[in-house]
């Protein structure tokens, strides 16, 4: 990454010309040269801190709002971004212990880790069926199921919202449990593709040789040395799950079967009454984990996209 | 990528051909893919048709009964005007967006592939937009623009541009634009993540050739950068512009398609129709119309990436 400063060719002079060279000239090169270096390092941070508030200004203005007392929030003339009165965090106390964000918290997480084992056990065994099992139409049939990704919840959740029904599942988080791996599988299976095309074959071949089975290799070697892309796919797919709005507000009506996705939303705010510190509230305590665990494993995920296209 | 492919194969097959079915890669391979494909033909095809069936029936969320109606469904939403805006709302909120989003990400992108100090700030920040659940950020975004407190009008006011507020979510272009900006904001760090993948790719020799040759930023820009980045920022477009015109969570919690449908798109309003007011075979015909627009972009994407793999 070094290579983002090379310097222009006039301004490094070959060494044997330098004495001969009309030394104020080669000095003027250089000096403009580093002026225009300068000026785009410049140029550089000023966009980037530009773009990063531009991302960020709904959040930065939502945790100031969050710890901003009443009569300081709801006055039009005070300066929003500054605490004219002392910071509180009663908004913040009051989102724990007076509305049902824990339970919407413990509802996204109970639906989420079941997705995900779910997403793992379906979608794992898939994965290394197209990535190594030499099948004549893996390659096309990756690709149908990647595109299954694009099919979104807006065109199915009205003939899902009967089949949910039909089930006697509306109003649970069973729903959710049920139709979440539509979203997640796909997804996963493309990433897992990827990682497992990355665990080299000849170890594979070396337990097999071994005397493990085909099945022992793949559970013994293949899964564990994939592990890293694994952790990436959990990560990924329960986002997704956290993500989802439209089936969640379809299905399901009572608070206490409800996500943070649609909890926080429809919950917090009632007819026209807005809980603002609290709403920025739950919303940073959400923003900021997933963002952190994205950012961890961003390489990854960009990887396991990648990847997934290579022919094994 | 991997050097080892299938000629690494035969010598030890021989020695394991004790026809043990855990052995077998052609019984495996079926066997392994068999539940993902029984899933996604159960819950993601047969509900596709079921949506489209429903579109020809009076399904309704009270009287479940399936009834076929022929297009009675399509002759009345193509009667309602409301219809007609959301599908033309849909189409210019899309457009404008990924406009948008091309220009921001690309040069986001060129950004981020740069070396500088506090990087992992800045990509933390830039991230979060399309990290966070839509719900919530579009909760953020309410916020943001609310009539009374907005702090983008706080600055405005300070700095003397406007005299009163500006009612963001209030007017219909101002609602319009709002809705359009937050779809940017948040597929912009998509498709800056897929863009810096493709950049990165670029070998550094052709960069540094053209450097050396005395290129400028610009027509480094015009002539490298640009079409040998030009399939991946197609798929990143694609993408975005699918996550758009399918999304229905930012107009839902922004604005609920108002001022007077002024932002409704097909579907919030098909969400409106089928889950609102209960009428799902109504709310599955606007659905409907998402469909070829989903195809088409389909077929673009993979178009582009087949480009991609030709380098």
């Amino acid at each position: 990454m070094a290579r983002t400063q090379f310097r222009p060719a006039p301004a490094v002079p070959a060494p044997g010309r330098v004495a001969v060279a009309d030394s104020a000239h080669v000095e003027r090169t250089r000096r403009r040269a580093a002026a225009r270096r300068r000026s785009s390092r410049v140029g550089l941070y000023v966009l980037a801190v530009v773009a990063a508030l531009v991302a960020a200004l709904p959040f930065i203005w939502g945790t100031i709002t969050a710890f901003k007392r009443d009569a300081d929030l709801y006055n039009s003339e005070n300066n929003p971004f500054v605490f004219n009165l002392d910071p509180t965090s009663e908004h913040v106390s009051f989102l724990f212990e007076e509305t049902s964000f824990l339970t919407f918290a413990g509802n996204t997480l109970w639906v989420g880790l079941l997705v995900v084992a779910i997403t793992l056990a379906v979608g794992l065994p898939a994965a290394y069926s197209l990535a190594r099992l030499n099948m004549p139409w893996a390659g096309p049939l990756g690709i149908a199921i990647f595109f299954v990704y694009l099919v979104p919840p807006t065109l199915l959740f009205i003939s899902l919202t009967r089949v949910v029904a039909i089930l006697g599942v509306q109003d649970s988080t069973w729903s959710l449990v049920l139709i979440y791996p539509t979203i997640t599988i796909p997804v996963s299976v493309w990433l897992l593709m990827g990682f497992l095309k990355a665990v080299p074959r000849d170890l594979e071949e070396q337990a097999m040789v071994d005397g493990f089975s085909r099945l022992g290799a793949f559970a013994r070697v293949v899964v564990p040395l994939a592990l890293p892309g694994i952790v990436a796919v959990v990560v990924f797919a329960f986002t997704l799950t956290a993500h989802e709005f439209i089936y969640a507000l379809a299905f399901i009506s009572p608070s206490e079967a409800k996500t943070i996705s649609i909890g926080v939303p429809t919950e917090l705010i009632r007819g026209d009454v807005f809980f603002w510190q609290s709403l920025q509230a739950a919303a940073i305590l959400v923003a900021v984990p997933i963002a952190f665990a994205f950012n961890l494993l961003l390489e990854r995920f960009i990887t396991g996209f990648t990847m997934g296209a290579v022919k094994g | 990528m991997s050097s080892h492919g299938a000629a690494a194969e035969p010598p030890q097959r021989a020695l394991r051909e004790r026809g043990k079915l855990a052995d077998r890669a052609g019984f495996l391979a079926p066997l392994f893919l068999l539940p993902a494909v029984v899933y996604i033909i159960a819950l993601v095809a047969l509900p596709l048709l079921l949506a489209l069936s429903f579109a020809f029936s009076d399904v309704t969320v009270g009287d479940p009964s399936f009834d076929w109606v022929g297009l009675r469904n399509f002759d009345a939403i193509f009667d309602d005007p409301v219809f007609w805006r959301s599908l033309r709302n849909t189409f210019v909120f899309t457009t404008i967006a990924m406009l948008l989003t091309i220009v921001v990400a690309k040069a986001l992108a060129m950004i981020l592939v740069a070396d500088f100090r506090f990087k992992w700030v800045v990509r933390f920040l830039v991230l979060l937009p399309w990290t966070t659940p839509v719900a919530l950020s579009a909760v953020a975004w309410l916020w943001t623009l609310d009539s009374v407190y907005s702090p983008i009008d706080w600055v405005l006011r300070s700095l003397g541009f406007i005299e009163s507020n500006s009612y963001f979510l209030g007017k219909d272009t101002l609602a319009a634009a709002s809705v359009i900006a937050v779809h940017t904001w948040r597929i912009v760090p998509l498709a800056t993540v897929i863009i810096m993948a493709g950049l990165i790719s670029i070998p550094d020799d052709v960069k540094d050739a053209a450097a050396i040759d005395g290129a400028g930023f610009w027509r480094r820009l015009w002539e490298i950068t640009l079409p040998l980045t030009l399939p991946v920022i197609a798929v990143a477009t694609l993408f975005g512009a699918v996550l758009t015109f399918t999304d229905m969570t930012t107009v839902y919690i922004l604005t609920r398609g108002g001022p007077e449908n002024a932002t409704q798109v097909l579907p919030s309003y098909a969400f409106l129709k089928g889950i609102g007011s209960g009428d799902l075979a109504q709310g599955a015909a606007i659905a409907v119309f998402l469909f070829p627009l989903l195809l088409a972009a389909a077929v673009a994407i993979l178009r582009s990436v087949r480009r991609m793999e030709t380098f």
